[in-house]
């Protein structure tokens, strides 16, 4: 869990160019983090670089907040 | 040279505009993968010329309207070259009808290479480009999708269409370096154009300010200029190249 919460808030911090403090489990990408939409793609392709793993659009379209992103990859894993 | 050390990806580049584009490109120091559909001599005949030229290419079998087909093909430039920085979407076929003769397949078929496979092929290397925060894309569209053309209400919707999404493409790639223009070229002679009958060419010949039809390097110059640096500043436009023929 630690693990990938780290990672997941490394891409966060690095794409968005926020405070790792703000990235907490409910923060929202779009309306907490500053994120458009096309911030979210990216940061999807980047999730699927980092863990190595295919996100489908449908479930891409899923994931809003750091929680999300989270409780998706640990399933998956 | 221009294109110094890029990589460039062009659909339909065994015949015509698409091969004079792809050597065009070449010459300016681009390695290209040369896409065909059916003429697979031909697309290695293009390959040998550009490696003659001191550059790298491979000859890509493709059918743009086929999703999974062309997501094969950009995982195969990214896996030869590790890159993709210019895109040219120069595919396309002709199926001309008057719009009370027209069949659905006709439809259908123009649609899908002419428009759909450019919608297919932008997306399938939006990835990559938007990873390398710089890309170019290149739409062939056509000036009858500017003017309309009797006979060719498949082709022109088509053509249009690939205006409207080459704007929006545009709009939603700028923020990450990556430019979409169109050229809409006027009548060049090609095997598209050969089928023609003599009276039409003279009928469109008339219609032409320049007083000549079109060569392919005329389109492969532009083409140039949008992949280089040199166009920098321009995102969302259709280039008319056509004689003057439409203003
Ligand atoms: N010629 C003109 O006056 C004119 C004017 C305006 C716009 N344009 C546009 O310019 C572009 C090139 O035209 P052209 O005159 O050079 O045509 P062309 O000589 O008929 O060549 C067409 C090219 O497209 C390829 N192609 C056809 N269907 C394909 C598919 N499903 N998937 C992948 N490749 C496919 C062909 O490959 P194969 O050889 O393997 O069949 C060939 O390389 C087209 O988009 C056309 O609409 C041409």
């Amino acid at each position: 869990m630690a693990d990938v919460l780290e990672r997941v808030t490394k891409i966060i911090v690095d794409r968005l160019g926020v405070e790792e403090s703000e990235v907490k489990l409910e923060a929202s990408f779009k309306d907490d983090l500053g994120a458009d939409s096309l911030d979210v793609v990216e940061l999807v392709m980047e999730l699927e670089d980092e863990f190595d793993m295919e996100i489908s659009d449908d479930d891409a379209e899923k994931i809003a907040t750091v929680g999300d992103a989270v409780n998706y990859i640990q399933a998956k894993q | 040279m221009k294109l110094e050390g890029k990589v460039a990806l062009v659909t339909g580049a065994s015949r015509g505009i698409g091969r004079e584009i792809a050597l065009g490109l070449a010459k300016q120091g681009a390695d290209v993968v040369v896409n065909y559909s059916g003429s697979e001599e031909r697309a290695n005949q293009v390959v040998a010329e550009i490696k003659e030229l001191g550059r790298n290419a491979i000859a890509v079998q493709c059918d743009v309207s086929n999703g999974e087909s062309v997501a094969n093909m950009v995982k195969a430039t990214i896996d030869t070259y590790g890159k993709l920085d210019i895109l040219v979407n120069n595919a396309g076929i002709t199926k001309d009808n008057l719009l009370m003769r027209m069949k659905e397949e006709e439809w259908d078929d123009v649609i899908n290479i002419n428009l759909k496979g450019v919608f297919l092929c932008t997306k399938a290397v939006t990835r990559q480009m938007m990873k390398q925060r710089s890309g170019r894309i290149i739409n062939i569209s056509s000036i009858v999708g500017v003017s309309g053309n009797p006979g060719q209400a498949n082709y022109v919707a088509a053509k249009s269409g690939v205006i409207g999404l080459t704007k929006t493409t545009a709009k939603e790639l700028s923020s990450r370096g990556i430019t979409v223009n169109a050229i809409a070229p006027g009548f060049i002679t090609t095997d598209m154009t050969d089928k023609l009958t003599e009276d039409v060419k003279d009928l469109m010949l008339k219609q032409i300010p320049l007083a000549r039809f079109g060569e392919p390097s005329d389109i492969a110059n532009v083409v140039v200029f949008l992949a280089s640096e040199d166009s920098r500043y321009m995102t969302g436009q259709t280039l008319h190249v056509d004689g003057g023929m439409v203003m």
